[in-house]
């Protein structure tokens, strides 16, 4: 292909982005627009996938029948999730057992807030009320995106987070209506759950090195900071609701601009964390790497058993 | 109260109770995703069971009873379930064999117990039939990939088959309250199952190419409470929040 052609092919489909078309896998796309959809999807899927672990984590010793019942069916949406984001993802031409060995290596990431432990069950609501709500403001504009599959699986997946989200509010509000133990417990999980909920939504503008492209493509609708700020616009007065404290004391309503000041955010520790110096890095990884590696022979096992019959068929169509 | 019928209920209830629980430990951590969500699934299909018959249980219980509280407040040698469904996942053929060994007496439980006379409990076995052909579906199609798969798989699910063997029997067991009830037409009388069950039971490992185990030494005791030394570390996990916090809501 000729420089000039190839510029010209990059211009349509500029043009198709500014019109709002949708990006289907056949259609031809940039390099770098299929590298950046890999590494945002595939991130995400990653997410889901490691973000089972944290909440597993308490699946049996779930306080009643009812919430067991409710959590299990919550890790299982999220693992429905990295299915068709995986699946989404392959749509470019990448592999499943590829994306594993990216995340197994560590040379694709997943989102930080998962490398936090969930040491108390009021850990269940806030994970579902704080991250999977911050989850879904950074996702809804992506049921707008320009890659076709990544859009159409975000629809799904923030139907299920808008659910989930509702049910970790719901955890809090049966805690925050409890003892005072409970109280207690709501309100430490808020203490620890809080500010890395706000790194989650990324860095400041100003060190996002992917926000301008990703915007262009549609594939970021808003900053890392606006996002963040409508976040806390629309917590706050949910933990007023709940009757418990957001654990910033720099935290106060502005008139002026129609939003809440915040304090300052420890970047120091979302970067240690970012870098795999989390509290729970090594843990999530190694449980991800072992369960891939102990399921080896399982999944050979599978592929073997498929080609003895697929061998068994072909053998009695000969035979006929 | 209905003594009989409590326990009875209590004896088909914590085999999906301690069945879901120890399929939900592997939530996250299963060899592809698919098992994950397939495991999941029956989990959860086993703790909705639970709570049907935990709820009618609370109902004749009275009182204060509720379906956590028969769930999580018992001591250990009031749980009736069989020895079989609280033994470990060492790996995913034990799994699996654990899944399907109890997946197909299961079947042919429900299958009779939807004719009982109580109304609950058919209407319970009804339901759950649907969701348990599922179950045999799943676990007898992977006893098969893994006993005719690779070499070290079928090592792997033999090991597993032979190490469970020996809980088998206790499914046929009749207890007390179990031949009282069957005799009134309600309950199922288990030991009728057994014939059929092995039948299909070898048939299928067969077909997986794996050895049916001869021993004719059984191990049993869950019916009576005696249960084996993993039930202890699997109810000190799932009554934790009940006994640290006893009398909130959550």
């Amino acid at each position: 292909m000729s420089e000039a052609q190839l510029k010209d092919l990059e211009e349509i489909f500029e043009q198709r982005i500014a019109n709002d078309e949708k990006i289907e896998p056949k259609d031809w796309m940039p390099e770098k627009y299929r590298k950046t959809h890999i590494r945002q999807i595939s991130q995400h899927a990653h997410s889901e996938i490691v973000g089972m672990l944290p909440e597993g984590n308490w699946i049996t010793r779930a306080p009643s029948l009812r919430r067991k019942v409710a959590l299990l069916a919550k890790v299982q949406d999220e693992a429905g999730h990295g299915l068709y984001l995986y699946s989404a993802c392959e749509t470019l031409g990448i592999s499943r057992d590829e994306l594993y060995d990216q995340l197994h290596s560590g040379k694709a990431k997943y989102s930080s807030i998962f490398n936090y432990p969930t040491i108390t069950w009021a850990d269940m609501g806030a994970i579902g009320w704080l991250v999977d709500g911050a989850a879904i403001i950074n996702q809804v504009p992506l049921c707008n995106t320009s890659y076709g599959p990544y859009a159409r699986a975000m629809i799904r997946v923030c139907k299920e987070e808008s659910f989930h989200q509702r049910q970790g509010f719901e955890i809090m509000m049966s805690l925050c209506n409890g003892t005072e133990v409970q109280k207690q417990m709501a309100q430490d999980a808020l203490n620890r759950w809080w500010w890395p909920s706000l790194m989650m939504l990324g860095p400041v503008d100003a060190e996002s090195v992917h926000t301008e492209q990703s915007m262009k493509w549609k594939l970021k609708r808003k900053t890392n900071d606006e996002l963040r700020q409508q976040f806390i616009d629309q917590t706050v007065p949910q933990a007023d609701i709940l009757g418990i404290t957001v654990p910033d004391p720099d935290l106060k309503w502005n008139e002026e601009t129609g939003h809440y000041d915040f304090g300052e955010i420890d970047w120091d520790e979302f970067w240690q964390v970012v870098k795999g110096h989390g509290p729970c890095n090594k843990e999530r990884m190694n449980a991800r790497v072992g369960a891939w590696e102990e399921g080896t022979w399982v999944r050979d096992a599978a592929m073997a058993y498929a080609e003895k019959q697929q061998n068994k068929k072909e053998n009695q169509a000969k035979a006929v | 109260m209905k003594t009989n019928l409590y326990n009875y209920i209590l004896e088909l209830a914590d085999n999906c109770l301690i069945g879901g629980q120890r399929l939900g430990e592997l939530c996250g951590h299963g060899p592809s995703l698919e098992t994950d969500i397939a495991c999941t699934n029956i989990s959860l299909d086993l703790f909705g069971q639970t709570r049907s018959y935990f709820q009618y249980a609370a109902d004749i219980k009275g009182g204060d009873a509720t379906e956590d509280s028969i769930a999580f407040l018992r001591y250990e040698r009031e749980y009736k379930n069989v020895l079989l469904v609280e033994q470990p996942n060492r790996d995913f053929a034990y799994t699996i064999a654990r899944q399907y060994l109890f997946d197909v007496f299961h079947l042919l439980l429900l299958e009779k117990l939807q004719f009982s006379q109580d109304m609950t409990l058919s209407a319970i076995a009804k339901k759950s039939i649907k969701e348990v052909s599922y179950h045999v579906r799943f676990s007898g199609d992977w006893v098969k990939r893994l006993g005719d798969g690779t070499e070290e798989s079928h090592e792997k699910m033999q090991a597993a088959i032979d190490g469970l063997w020996t809980y088998t029997n206790e499914l046929f067991e009749v207890t007390e309250e179990a031949k009282a009830l069957a005799e009134q037409g309600i309950g199922v009388d288990v030991s009728k199952l057994k014939e059929t069950y092995y039948q299909n039971v070898t048939s299928l490992l067969q077909e997986a190419t794996l050895t049916v185990p001869e021993s004719k030494y059984f191990q049993k005791g869950g019916k009576a409470g005696i249960h084996t030394e993993h039930m202890g570390y699997l109810l000190a996990d799932m009554q934790y929040m009940q006994r640290a916090y006893p009398n909130m809501n959550w």
